[in-house]
């Protein structure tokens, strides 16, 4: 699975906000992540403590926001979620659907802490 | 000293997807069609490049892309066989090719020679489609003998597709495959999506791909 490469683009992309906005450390990173995103959160989280090593992202929280799949059926307009695999309308076995959520994966925000600045 | 929340709401696959965007550029300056062909391993992708380039050498030069999980090289010697470059890249065990990697394979082609560039991807149906690479079009090359269920059990990688090849159309008579269910599973994802049933071994279907491929080269070397 290709979680490890996922998971270094995610420290880089935090790193880089975190530096913009002069963190001195990152204590929690908080991710979307739809349940059709291919990604598997349980291996980011483990593979995030190795790749945060050394870094002020090291020992950051990562909180993982999960979306449901929601599909809408376009015959008898109800919305309806899905595990993994892609079923018809419960509601009337429409299959003419589109999918609402569910493919979400992106850095939503992350919490820093800064040097307290000097009062002059 | 408090938490302070600072919002970001990027894609985390931004890094890949800058990179992408720069090979589409390059090819697209160079007038380069560039597709990313993807598939399971044995779905008939190597086959499948083999055949476009053995009716279409006379009018277009090909360069491919062979992404690999080992360093083995038969696939890129395969096409070299063929008279077409052809370079491999060794993922080095990871499940899909990536931007950078492509770009690091563009390198190595001759790219102001060509006209097209096929990449023929890891056999995998969940990571590649997560995966800008920077070419033009996604395609995917599904087989009989894989079952009609693939759809269902794989939404990502068909909802990104623009065109879909269904190989081993010969072995219908052999394998259960409803190809109405097959069909109504890739419309519910992606509707209307252009769609060949061939065969690699009998060259049935190919015809139709062909015409369509080679419009889309010309057209695109006048469009841009
Ligand atoms: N019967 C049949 N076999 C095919 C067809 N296309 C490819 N094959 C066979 O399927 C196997 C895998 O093909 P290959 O092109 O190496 O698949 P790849 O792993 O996706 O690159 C080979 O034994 C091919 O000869 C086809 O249309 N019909
Ligand atoms: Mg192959
Ligand atoms: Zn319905």
């Amino acid at each position: 699975m290709h979680e490890l490469s996922v998971t270094e683009s995610l420290l880089n992309l935090a790193l880089s906000h975190a530096n913009q906005a002069n963190a001195t450390k990152v204590i929690a990173i908080n991710i979307v992540i739809g349940r059709l995103s291919s990604i598997v959160d349980d291996s980011v989280q483990f593979y995030w403590d190795f790749v945060t090593e050394d870094s002020i992202c090291a020992g950051a929280k990562l909180n993982f926001d999960r979306r449901p799949a929601v599909l809408h059926c376009a015959d008898c307009a109800s919305d309806y979620t899905i595990d993994h695999d892609l079923t018809p309308c419960p509601k009337c076995g429409g299959m003419r659907t589109t999918i609402i959520s569910g493919e979400e994966f992106f850095l939503d925000s992350i919490e820093i802490e800064k040097e307290a600045e000097k009062i002059s | 000293m408090s938490a302070i929340r600072v919002p970001v709401v990027e894609k985390i696959f931004s890094t890949n997807d800058k990179i992408a965007n720069q090979n589409r550029q390059n090819l697209t300056d160079k007038k380069v069609l560039a597709i990313n062909l993807m598939a399971s391993p044995g779905a008939g992708k190597t086959s499948f490049i083999l055949e476009t380039i053995k009716r279409l050498q006379d009018q277009f030069r090909i360069g491919v892309i062979e992404g690999d999980t080992a360093p083995v090289t038969i696939d890129a010697d395969k096409i070299i066989s063929a008279g077409m470059p052809a370079v491999q890249i060794n993922t080095g065990g990871d499940c899909h090719l990536d931007a950078s990697m492509m770009g690091d394979g563009l390198a190595s082609l001759p790219l102001e020679d060509l006209d097209l560039v096929i990449v023929e991807n890891v056999g995998n149906l969940i990571c590649p489609a997560a995966w800008d690479l920077g070419t033009h079009f996604n395609l995917l090359v599904a087989s009989v003998p894989e079952g009609d269920d693939k759809p269902y059990k794989y939404p990502n990688i068909y909802r990104g597709l623009e065109i879909l090849i269904i190989n081993k159309v010969d072995l219908q008579p052999y394998v259960e495959f409803k190809m109405d269910y097959f069909r109504h599973g890739v419309e519910m994802l992606n509707p209307g999506l252009i769609t060949f049933p061939v065969s690699c071994r009998t060259g049935e279907g190919m015809d139709a791909w062909i015409e369509w491929l080679s419009k889309k080269i010309t057209d695109f070397k006048n469009i841009v």
